[in-house]
């Protein structure tokens, strides 16, 4: 066995909007689940609680979105740990390989976790299924969004959509994407803590300074 | 005085003025019904005496009306004015040649009068289409005077000026339409695709869009401006949510959360108890039906978004929020599965979790460097 070593893992950029996609996406959900399902709350037809939870949930939209555009941006540019090849693990031969590996850990059919110093392929998988939710949960958002105002700049580019589907489908989309997305979390941070037992890599505190204690690669 | 304005506006047998006279209605009602057109149109108040003016020199524009597969709604919202109004006396100088429900004439002589318009006046009528048209099994369930609706509304529709499809059903097809639509039934824009087509959906028409379309007609001589839906922005331009009497309730967080609540009887917003007030535009908060008198919304019942495209299959249920989930009954809201599949999620991870900690210590022999990196 070689020496283990401290490698830079997670640049800057891929920390940040991680933590940043965290808040926008626990306010988009608690403000989201209000929105769905208010409660009367107005003390008087003058108070604004729906209004400012609107504005709350429109403006962590902008911000979620942002966040993820500048991540897709640093898949392009970023080291190879971020790189957008690393959310195909399915594409390689290797990949394959360690995909199934992974999987078969996680299934208890066997104990070799195959060493992996970025995103393990079974999560890299998942991430790139939770990310066309995002993409989902964001066309559906903005779409609906837009009708405030018909014939805005936002509405020219998203109207479409509504040709394609009706308002209401559009809702319940972005309602399902959104469970589906609550699934994921949980999923995540319990596989997060796992991970971090198990591979002892550090995996959790690389989350907030990019460094794993690892064999190289 | 009275008798020279009277004498200035009287400048033909057939005029405006003279028919307005004639009904007992003020020249002050009529200036007030063009300010009302010109504020429905959206157009700056200068130009109601340019919209009177228009009226007063119109040279009687020809309409036919044709029904297809329809309950009427359309007309009965048209004529069932409680007292003749102005709106229904500007309707009176377009000269109607051809409506099914209100015409005299019948059968053979009907269908002359028809073609007479179709052939004589060929891209110079307007056609108003009330009800779908079914296209399924070469149309055959719907036939006046021996021919299938969609081959009428080929002939006339494709021949006009221009075609105003009133209702939802000649829009898009409406109730008709809804699934399992076994007629096959669409709105006119589909099934002639050539003709120009201005939709005014709603579940009946409101009258008062109708003649706002008429009148911008006998002004500007043009359709007005429509959205991607084929509907003039004028009265569809905005979602019934956004101009909602209600939404200041919705805003401040003041929900009818049962039918004849407290909140109910104070008028607060319907969206819990399903309004689709925020998926649907349309004007009824401002233009509001039968002379202006109320609206669902107004009267504490939820929009039913009636002037969406198929909203019989897609506003439904009523009375909730969102839509069905297709495979599940009806009592199981999305959210509910949602629920039950984060809470399964956190119970096959909480078991996984427990059973990787009875498992004890992993070997790791995945750190015997069988791998390349994979980026």
């Amino acid at each position: 066995m070689s020496k283990l070593k401290i490698i830079y893992v997670w640049e800057i950029p891929v920390r940040v909007t991680h933590w940043v996609n965290v808040l926008a996406m626990i306010t988009l959900v608690c403000t989201g689940l209000f929105i769905g399902h208010p409660f009367s709350i107005g003390q008087s037809a003058s108070s604004f609680t729906m209004g400012w939870v609107r504005f709350v949930h429109f403006t962590a939209a902008y911000v979620f979105a942002i966040g993820l555009a500048v991540r897709v941006y640093w898949s392009f540019a970023g080291n190879k740990y971020s790189n957008w090849k690393a959310f195909f693990p399915f594409l390689t031969q290797d990949g394959r390989d360690k995909l199934m590996a992974t999987f078969k850990y996680y299934t208890f059919v066997n104990r070799k976790l195959p060493h992996v110093v970025g995103h393990n392929p079974v999560a890299s998988a998942a991430y790139f299924l939770a990310f066309l939710l995002y993409l989902g949960m964001i066309v559906t958002g903005f779409t609906l969004y837009s009708e405030h105002a018909p014939g805005g700049m936002m509405h020219k580019l998203l109207g479409w959509i509504t040709h394609i589907f009706s308002n209401q489908s559009l809702r319940l989309m972005h309602h399902s994407f959104m469970w589906l997305l609550v699934g994921f979390i949980i999923n995540h941070v319990y596989s997060c803590w796992l991970m971090d037992i198990k591979e002892r890599g550090g995996i959790i505190s690389s989350m907030f300074s990019g460094y794993k204690s690892m064999e190289e690669e | 005085m009275g008798k020279r304005s009277g004498d200035d506006s009287l400048n033909g047998s057939d005029s405006l003025s003279r028919q307005l006279a004639e009904r007992g209605v003020s020249r002050r009602d009529f200036m007030k019904f063009c300010s009302a057109m010109s504020a429905a149109l959206a157009l700056p108040a200068t130009f109601a005496p340019k919209i009177a003016q228009a009226l007063d020199e119109v040279k009687r524009p020809t309409l036919v009306w044709l029904e297809f597969q329809s309950c009427t709604g359309d007309t009965e919202a048209l004529l069932r004015a409680s007292s003749p109004t102005v709106a229904e006396i500007v309707l009176d100088i377009l000269s109607v040649d051809y409506a099914e429900t209100i015409m005299a004439a019948a059968g053979h002589l009907a269908e002359e009068n028809l073609d007479k318009v179709v052939k004589g006046e060929k891209g110079k009528y307007i056609a108003v289409v009330e009800g779908s048209i079914p296209m399924k099994d070469d149309g055959v369930y719907c036939c006046i005077g021996g021919r299938t609706a969609v081959d009428r509304a080929r002939e006339v529709c494709g021949g006009a000026f221009a075609t105003i499809a009133v209702g939802t059903c000649a829009s898009y097809g409406g109730l008709p339409a809804a699934a399992p639509n076994p007629t096959g039934a669409v709105g006119v824009k589909e099934a002639v695709p050539g003709a120009t087509v201005l939709n005014l959906p709603g579940c009946p028409l409101n009258a008062d869009n109708l003649t706002a379309t008429i009148v911008h007609f006998l002004l500007f001589k043009k359709l007005p401006a429509v959205d991607s839906f084929g509907r003039p922005l004028f009265a569809y331009g905005k979602k019934i949510h956004d101009n909602c009497e209600r939404r200041p309730h919705f805003d401040a967080g003041q929900y009818v959360e049962q039918w004849g609540d407290e909140g109910h009887r104070k008028g607060f917003c319907l969206y819990k108890m399903g309004c689709k007030g925020p998926e649907t535009f349309h004007n009824c908060p401002t233009q509001r039906y039968n002379e202006k008198t109320s609206w669902p919304v107004a009267s504490g019942h939820g929009c039913a978004g009636c002037s969406q495209p198929h909203f019989w299959d897609t506003m439904t249920p009523l009375y909730r929020r969102l839509p069905n989930v297709p495979g599940f009954g009806v009592e199981s809201t999305a959210d509910k599965i949602g629920l039950g599949l984060a809470v399964g999620t956190a119970a096959i991870f909480a078991a996984h979790g427990v059973a990787s900690a009875v498992r004890g210590e992993d070997k790791m022999e995945g750190k015997k460097r069988e791998d390349i990196n994979n980026g």
